[in-house]
């Protein structure tokens, strides 16, 4: 009976403490979202975010973007050898790249990189007052610190992902060309044939939703840590696993919502 | 009767059903300096914090200039509060900007000085907390403490504050280093005429920086006075912490 109750109040406290956090994490969403369009601005923060988040993940955006699509087309030849596997495979790997791999798998990486690297380097300067400090000097922290860092995830990420289409398909046609003899103008024709503008559109607009989750998750993560040095690496490491997830289960509903009107 | 510069009443703060602040009464007089002294986590940094800002209290007065800043509203909240310079216990620099960047950082953003010209204004700050030109350029990680107190002193008094708060200027620093610090706070304090609240432990240091003393105590004021009363006050709370000692009526946590 006693192990009942105490199993029940555990419950509700775990509950009561999940939706505090939602509430938590939607009004800093709000308040980041609001100060992005109010002044005063920091155009030199957002480049600087920019830098760091898009174009120093860069390489490992192109990397996993090229084996991804020659791993595809490798894949799919000996899927669909059987049928009309010339056609086949370009259109499998340009819509795989456009509409999913693209934006989840530069999503994933920049998450890992970039999302990692505000929740500690916020965290941090949670610990160390220098949050605080901003504040003293009239300078509100949520602007200064968390507007930017949206702002550039939200503009890199759809350019990386058109950068990482464009290397996959660059990808799917190496292999094909190089190593299972297809010729170059027929895989480009069929490429571009079966690929329509909302594909990559659409594949953008999810890059454009993940940026927003990378800021947010890293930003809030960071932001809210405490407890010194293991205080901030619990905060990393809550900033990756939850931007992670949420990519993914927001690569669902968009899919759902993008497709199928 | 001259109307305090900042008065606290009925000041109460808990952090998840611990009670830190449980009703702190303290005037603090304009051009005064005063310090407040207590044991480790007696919540000294909470205090200030909340007439800052940073830290919401439960309930109390907080007046500054005799407006209560916890019922003003927000923008003028923040007007009342902007007139105080802080110097955080550890420095608390911004180490993605070079000295003089975080010399200069209030009066870039309160538009005092224009980017052009707050270098050479961040470089006249820094000599008066006797820092050379050369430092300017460096990072603050790679300053020493002492030099990194310098700067964060440089940082909180560079827009020539009313109102200046140093919590444990000195913890940290080797005494002589204590007391060179101590002297630039004096130093500024009186060149500005401003009003100041510090923190400390080390009872040389309020002798030094201080004229008036409150000491804090399971989350009040239990003693306040001049601070050359302190050393001699029958106090038996007040004594045995300027004394020292491990038997009397503080109990540290440890052995509760
Ligand atoms: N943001 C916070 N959340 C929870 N507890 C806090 C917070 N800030 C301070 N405390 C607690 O309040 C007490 C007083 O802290 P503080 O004011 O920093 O002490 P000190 O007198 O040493 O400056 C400490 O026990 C600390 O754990
Ligand atoms: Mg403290």
């Amino acid at each position: 009976m006693n192990f009942l109750v105490e199993a029940i109040a555990a419950i509700g406290s775990a509950v009561l403490k999940a939706v505090a956090l939602i509430g938590e994490l939607t009004l800093f969403a709000l308040s980041g979202l609001s100060h992005m369009v109010r002044p005063p601005y920091y155009p030199r923060l957002v480049l600087r975010s920019l830098m760091e988040i898009g174009f120093f993940s860069l390489p490992v955006v192109a990397l996993t973007a090229l084996f991804t699509g020659m791993v595809l087309a490798l894949q799919s030849y000996t899927g669909f050898s059987r049928f009309d596997a010339e056609s086949a495979i370009a259109s499998v790997v340009v819509l795989s790249i456009t509409r999913e791999l693209g934006p989840v798998l530069a999503g994933l990486m920049v998450s890992g990189r970039a999302g990692a690297a505000m929740a500690a380097e916020l965290g941090t300067m949670r610990v160390t007052d220098q949050i605080d400090a901003l504040s003293t000097l009239s300078t509100d922290p949520m602007k200064y610190l968390v507007a930017p860092r949206l702002l550039a995830s939200i503009i890199a990420l759809p350019i990386l992902v058109a950068i990482a289409d464009i290397l996959g398909v660059m990808g799917g046609f190496l292999v094909a060309t190089e190593k299972l003899g297809f010729s170059a103008d027929t895989y480009l024709i069929n490429t571009f044939s079966n690929l329509r503008v909302e594909d990559v559109v659409s594949g953008l607009i999810k890059a454009a939703v993940f940026g927003f989750i990378i800021g947010l998750m890293g930003c809030f993560n960071g932001y809210r840590s405490k407890g010194g040095a293991q205080g901030v690496g619990a905060a990393t490491t809550s900033a990756v696993v939850a931007s992670s997830i949420l990519i993914l289960a927001m690569d669902y509903a968009l899919t759902q919502v993008l497709f199928f009107k | 009767m001259t109307q305090p510069k900042i008065r606290i009443r009925g000041l109460k703060k808990s952090f998840g059903g611990k009670t830190v602040l449980d009703g702190v009464d303290l005037d603090i007089m304009p051009g005064t300096g005063t310090v407040v002294i207590g044991g480790s986590g007696t919540g000294k940094s909470v205090l200030i914090k909340s007439i800052l800002g940073l830290v919401t209290p439960d309930a109390g007065i907080i007046e500054i200039d005799g407006e209560d800043v916890l019922k003003a509203p927000r923008a003028r909240a923040k007007k009342l509060r902007a007139q105080i310079g802080m110097l955080f216990q550890n420095g608390a620099l911004f180490d993605s900007l070079p000295v003089w960047e975080n010399v200069a950082f209030g009066l870039l953003a309160e538009r005092k000085v224009r980017r052009s010209g707050a270098r050479a204004k961040a470089i006249t700050v820094l000599a008066q907390v006797g820092l050379a030109e050369n430092v300017a350029n460096l990072s603050p990680s790679e300053l020493s403490g002492g030099m990194q107190k310098r700067v964060a002193l440089a940082r909180a008094i560079a827009s020539e504050p009313a109102i200046m708060f140093f919590d444990e200027p000195t913890t940290g620093l080797d005494p002589i280093m204590g007391a060179v610090i101590d002297e630039l706070i004096v130093d500024c304090v009186r060149r500005l005429g401003s009003t100041s609240i510090a923190i400390t432990h080390d009872m040389a240091s309020a002798q030094r920086i201080a004229d008036q003393a409150a000491m804090l105590y399971e989350g009040r004021i239990c003693w306040s006075g001049p601070a050359a009363g302190l050393l001699t006050s029958t106090d038996a709370v007040v004594e045995q912490f300027t004394h020292g000692r491990a038997q009397g009526p503080i109990k540290m946590a440890l052995r509760r």
